[in-house]
């Protein structure tokens, strides 16, 4: 990976020391921070602040645009080809609950799936550190700076308790 | 001195043996066994499609389709892999909503179960419809005959429901196999970290990608919960939804799910038993999830045994002649042993599971879960092939007689289902390795506060 995001990268093993760091980073107006997990923790999430993710909603119009479809296309598909079975109505709501549901949970699912992706591009990471033990058993903290800030946040990083602390340039 | 007791919940190791521990699976080179379970899986799957080769050829007549059973060992043998299929998503996704902390170690196999029993399951009714070659005609599309499903036939709704049901469970594995699949990516080299690298979709931990997806399986899970519960209630009205007796019965839908939960976990139990030993993860899947695996169970034996009581005295309340010959017939008539050997299997012995000795001794269990496989296939034998070897009118009653394709397929399911799962467990993470994470706590410079 290119490292051409200027900024300084500390690794953490101590969760209560990554965190302090991220709240002193963000009240020295440090926003754009990039911090690696290897696994989703609640700490770090409000350490950072962040509101709940959208991604909510693509589910919501997936399942309601699922469900839409499926009771349209189960209706419109008896009208143009109406055939009369056990002396039901052409288009019958009830069997057709069927195909409504499971097309709600399909595009539901599916749309969600699609909202991890294209929210998740809308950060690029291009260009930001990434160390290998940040999947095992690392805390990563990217914090981009320019040139002169970075000794500030070097320090600001070792005395939370940064383990390793390096500039990329 | 007060003594602690350990939360058996709580994984003992740290996060970076957990990463080490799972790994160890993968890149550790396979051994000459697992060439040989390859193989031989790979073996029934040469079976299963050189039977289905002379099936296409010879036609439905070599499977000993023969009136008045129509439906036969292909539909057996389909509900029965579907039902295993309901284990992993029960495990993956019900359990997640529910918080149950024993459910991390086991779910990524069951997953992973879940996925190759439908994916074997969809095969038989493509299988069973004779004209394979046309088994598109299935599906809703614009066609120059001007014709379109009957979406009002439950057989319509096994279509869309399994293939939901195949592709929201394929979903849910990938999304909570793509952080493992970094790590992995992360600790091995050449042309396997280019190709776990391509495919944990450029996945690194960060901030920005948790948020997203933490969320998003929450919503996956909570999708995929009544989807687990629709499915074989779909699959129950494919007989239901008919006037055959033994089939006409408004428990099918509860009493299908259950039978298909307590199958899954018996196949859970087949295979996670001999696998822990295999990779040697037996500190990461202990006594604990084999004893909460088993009163579940328990819970849904203890349905079952109930539903095939319930049965038996709505046939003889309804004062039903045709409902009554039929489950008396399923007793003592001509295919009386596999109406026994699907109440001796299911109801009794899940009853054994009262007791936590046997619940916490993998032998009995093993033991137990090829009792549970056996009696549920049994179960869907005798539903299908009983009920319409008796139908209303006694001159038209039959026999089935299986032939050699309807075991060779039989068999061949096994081979084809096996040989997916060993290629996996061998290739993937078979533990949750991010999930596990997630439950313990990260080491803090301070000793206050935090925990969550």
């Amino acid at each position: 990976m290119a490292h051409n995001v200027p900024g300084v990268l500390g690794q953490f093993v101590h969760v209560d020391g990554a965190c302090e760091a991220i709240r002193d980073l963000r009240k020295q107006g440090h926003r754009d921070l990039t911090v690696y997990t290897a696994a989703a923790n609640h700490e770090i999430e409000e350490a950072l602040g962040d509101p709940i993710s959208p991604v909510r909603l693509w589910t919501l119009i997936g399942g309601l645009t699922g469900c839409t479809a499926g009771f349209a296309m189960a209706i419109w598909m008896s009208r143009d080809w109406p055939l009369l079975v056990g002396g039901k109505p052409i288009a019958a709501i009830p069997p057709y609950v069927v195909i409504g549901f499971e097309l709600t949970i399909l595009f539901g699912s599916l749309a969600t799936v699609a909202g991890i992706i294209v929210l998740s591009m809308m950060k690029s990471l291009r260009g930001r550190p990434y160390h290998p033990t940040f999947s095992d058993d690392r805390i990563g903290v990217f914090v981009p700076c320019g040139y002169d800030h970075a000794p500030e946040v070097e320090r600001l990083l070792q005395e939370h308790g940064s383990v390793e602390v390096s500039r990329d340039a | 001195m007060a003594v602690i007791a350990h939360d058996p919940s709580r994984p003992t190791q740290t996060h970076g043996e957990v990463t080490r521990d799972v790994l160890k699976t993968i890149t550790d080179a396979p051994t000459r066994g697992y060439y040989m379970l390859v193989g031989l899986m790979a073996f029934f799957t040469l079976i299963l499609f050189a039977t289905l080769t002379a099936l296409l050829k010879e036609g439905l007549g070599l499977g000993g389709y023969a009136p008045p059973i129509m439906w036969s060992v292909y539909i057996t043998t389909f509900v029965f892999w579907v039902g295993i299929g309901h284990a992993g998503t029960l495990i993956s996704a019900i359990l997640f909503l529910f918080r149950s902390p024993w459910r991390t170690a086991v779910y990524r196999a069951t997953e992973a179960m879940t996925v190759f029993a439908v994916m074997t399951a969809a095969l038989f009714p493509i299988i069973h419809i004779g004209r394979q070659w046309i088994f598109y005609w299935l599906l809703p599309y614009p066609n120059q005959r001007f014709l379109w499903p009957n979406f009002k036939s439950p057989l319509m709704w096994d279509v869309f429901a399994i293939s939901t049901y195949l592709t929201v469970s394929s979903t849910f594995l990938m999304v909570g196999l793509i952080p493992d699949i970094a790590a992995v990516r992360d600790h091995v080299s050449g042309w396997k970290k280019k190709l776990y690298g391509w495919l944990s979709l450029g996945w690194t931990g960060a901030d920005s990608q948790w948020r997203h997806y933490s969320r998003a399986y929450l919503y996956l899970a909570a999708l995929a919960t009544p989807l687990v519960l629709s499915v074989h209630s779909v699959v129950s009205w494919d007989f239901a939804v008919s006037i055959v007796p033994g089939w006409h019965g408004t428990i099918f839908a509860p009493y299908f799910v259950a039978g298909a939960i307590y199958s899954g976990i018996g196949m859970v139990f087949t295979l996670m038993i001999p696998l822990r030993k295999v990779l040697k993860l037996e500190h990461m899947i202990t006594d604990y999830h084999f004893d909460n695996l088993s009163k579940l169970t328990l819970f849904t034996g203890s349905i079952l045994f109930y539903a095939y009581g319930m049965e038996y005295f709505v046939a003889w309340y309804s004062g039903n002649v045709f409902e009554q010959t039929t489950f008396w017939r399923r007793a003592f008539g001509p295919n009386w042993w596999a109406g026994w050997t699907m109440i001796i299997c299911n109801a009794f012995v899940s009853q054994l599971l009262w007791f936590r000795k046997i619940r916490v001794n993998v032998i009995a269990l093993f033991v137990i879960s090829i009792f549970i496989n056996l009696g549920m296939w049994f179960e869907r034998y005798v539903i299908v092939v009983g009920s319409l070897a008796n139908d209303y009118l006694p001159y038209a009653w039959g026999q089935l007689n299986p032939t050699w394709a309807d075991w060779m397929i039989l068999l061949g399911s096994f081979g084809w289902f096996g040989l997916w799962f060993s290629l996996f467990y061998k290739n993937f993470p078979i533990v949750a390795i991010q999930e596990i994470k997630e439950m313990i706590p990260m080491p803090r410079r301070t000793s206050s506060g935090g925990a969550h």
